[in-house]
C-alpha cells in the first residue's frame, strides 16, 4: 500500500463466500475432482478388505460378498465408481500440464501426451473384464 | 435484435457505501459495440460519475478487465450484441480490493510482479558489445509468456488468489517463467526462494481457469505446474547430490 493510502476512504474489501465453488461449473468440477481422492481411498480400502477375506477362507469371502450386496453398499460402491472414473478422466487431462511434451524438438498436442494414459486405462479394463466374464 | 439492452453496472463509492450496490442503465445494442463502447456510453450520456479504467480499446494496453456476466473479459474485446437479450451484469475484477465503482485497487499484484525480478538478471557485468544472439528454438521456449499484458483477468480467474491474496498468482509466475527460460538471465535461482514458498507456486491447485482467462493465450497454469516440476527436481537434486551446484 502507498503511503497516501491513509488520507483516502477505504476500499471495499470483497471476500469469498463458503461456498464460492457453486458460482462457476469449473470450481464445481474441481472440487469434485478434489472430493474424488477420499472415493478413490475408500476403493482401496475396499480392496484391502476383499484380500483380507480372501486369505481368511471362504467362508469370510462369502461374507464380504454378502455385505457387498447390501443395497446401500450397491449405491455406495456406484457412487464411488463414477467418482474414480472422473477422478481419472480429469487426472489423465491434466498430465500434459506435468510433462516435458517436446520429443526430437517438437512440441506434440495435449491429445498426444494424454491419449497414452487413456489406452492404458482401457486396455487394462478390458483385461479384467475378460476375468470377470471368464473368457480368460 | 432489440434495440436497447439493460447494463446492471456495479457502484461504489467509498466515502458513502459500505459495499457494491448495482445500478441499471438501458444503452443502446449495437452490433459493433464492444461492453467498454456501452460503458463509455453510460460515462457520457446518463451517468458522468461512472468510474472505470480503460486506455487503448485494442485488447492489448490491459486496462479494462471487469467482470462480465461473473466471468473476467477484458470489456474492449466483448462483444455486448453476445449478452443479448440481456441484462448484462459488469462488475470490478474480483479478488480485488475495490476503489470505486469499477476501479480496483492493484498494489497487491504490482507487488507480487516485483517479487518474482520480472527481468534480465545478470551475475556478472554484462554489456553487450552487439547483439545477443538466440536461436529459434530458445526464443519459442519462453515466447508465449512474453504476451502477457497484465491485465490480472488471470487473478480474477483464480480462487486461490482470492482465498489467499499472498499467492504469488499465475501473471506473476508465468512472467517468473518467461525469465527464468530466456537464455541472456541468470536469476533462475534468485526466483526460486520467492517461486518454491507454500505462498508461490505451492499455493496453486490447477484449476486451470488462469489459463482460460487470458485474453492473450498465455498460458499460466501451464508455467506453474512445470515450475513445481523444475523445483522438485532441484529438491532432489539437491538432497541427493548436496555437494554438487553449491
Amino acid at each position: 500500500m502507498p503511503q497516501y493510502s491513509q488520507f483516502q476512504p477505504k476500499p471495499y474489501r470483497p471476500r469469498m463466500s463458503a461456498f464460492w465453488y457453486f458460482d462457476r461449473w469449473p470450481f464445481l468440477l474441481f472440487v469434485l475432482r478434489e472430493l474424488s481422492s477420499f472415493f478413490v481411498a475408500y476403493f482401496a480400502v475396499l480392496i484391502l478388505v476383499q484380500i483380507y477375506a480372501l486369505s481368511a477362507g471362504p467362508t469370510a469371502y462369502a461374507g464380504f460378498q454378502a455385505c457387498l450386496r447390501n443395497p446401500l453398499m450397491i449405491i455406495l460402491n456406484a457412487v464411488t465408481l463414477l467418482f474414480v472414473l472422473l477422478h481419472a478422466v480429469t487426472w489423465f487431462n491434466l498430465v500434459p500440464r506435468v510433462m516435458v511434451r517436446e520429443v526430437t524438438g517438437r512440441q506434440l498436442s495435449d491429445f498426444l501426451v494424454a491419449s497414452p494414459n487413456y489406452f492404458v486405462f482401457i486396455g487394462a479394463s478390458a483385461i479384467v473384464a475378460l476375468f470377470i466374464l471368464r473368457i480368460l | 435484435m432489440a434495440d436497447t439492452i439493460i447494463l446492471e453496472v456495479a457502484r461504489f463509492l467509498p466515502e458513502r457505501d459500505t459495499e457494491p450496490t448495482y445500478q441499471s442503465f438501458e444503452v443502446p445494442l449495437r452490433g459493433d459495440w464492444m461492453v467498454l463502447d456501452a460503458l463509455t456510453y453510460i460515462k457520457d450520456q446518463l451517468d458522468g460519475t461512472l468510474g472505470f479504467r480503460w486506455s487503448c480499446r485494442m485488447g492489448i494496453c490491459g486496462s479494462c478487465g471487469m467482470m462480465v456476466n461473473g466471468v473476467p473479459k477484458l470489456t474492449c474485446e466483448t462483444l455486448l450484441s453476445n449478452f443479448a437479450p440481456g441484462p448484462v451484469r459488469i462488475g470490478p475484477l474480483d479478488h480485488f480490493p475495490v476503489i470505486k465503482d469499477l476501479v480496483i485497487e492493484m498494489e497487491g499484484f504490482l507487488g507480487n510482479l516485483q517479487k518474482v525480478r520480472p527481468w534480465i538478471v545478470r551475475k556478472d557485468d554484462f554489456k553487450p558489445q552487439r547483439e545477443f544472439l538466440q536461436t529459434p528454438a530458445q526464443l519459442e521456449g519462453f515466447k508465449q509468456y512474453t504476451l502477457c499484458i497484465n491485465c490480472m483477468l488471470c487473478y480474477a480467474a483464480c480462487p486461490v488468489y482470492g482465498l489467499d491474496p499472498e499467492f504469488t498468482g499465475p501473471a506473476a509466475i508465468a512472467l517468473a517463467e518467461r525469465y527464468n527460460l530466456d537464455s541472456r538471465d541468470q536469476g533462475a535461482e534468485e526466483r526460486t526462494d520467492v517461486l518454491s514458498q507454500h505462498d508461490g507456486i505451492w499455493d496453486c491447485t490447477v484449476i486451470g481457469e488462469c489459463s482460460r482467462a487470458c485474453p492473450k493465450h498465455v498460458d499460466p497454469s501451464l508455467a506453474i505446474q512445470q515450475y513445481k516440476l523444475t523445483a522438485t527436481k532441484e529438491w532432489f537434486k539437491s538432497w541427493l547430490l548436496p555437494w554438487g551446484n553449491k
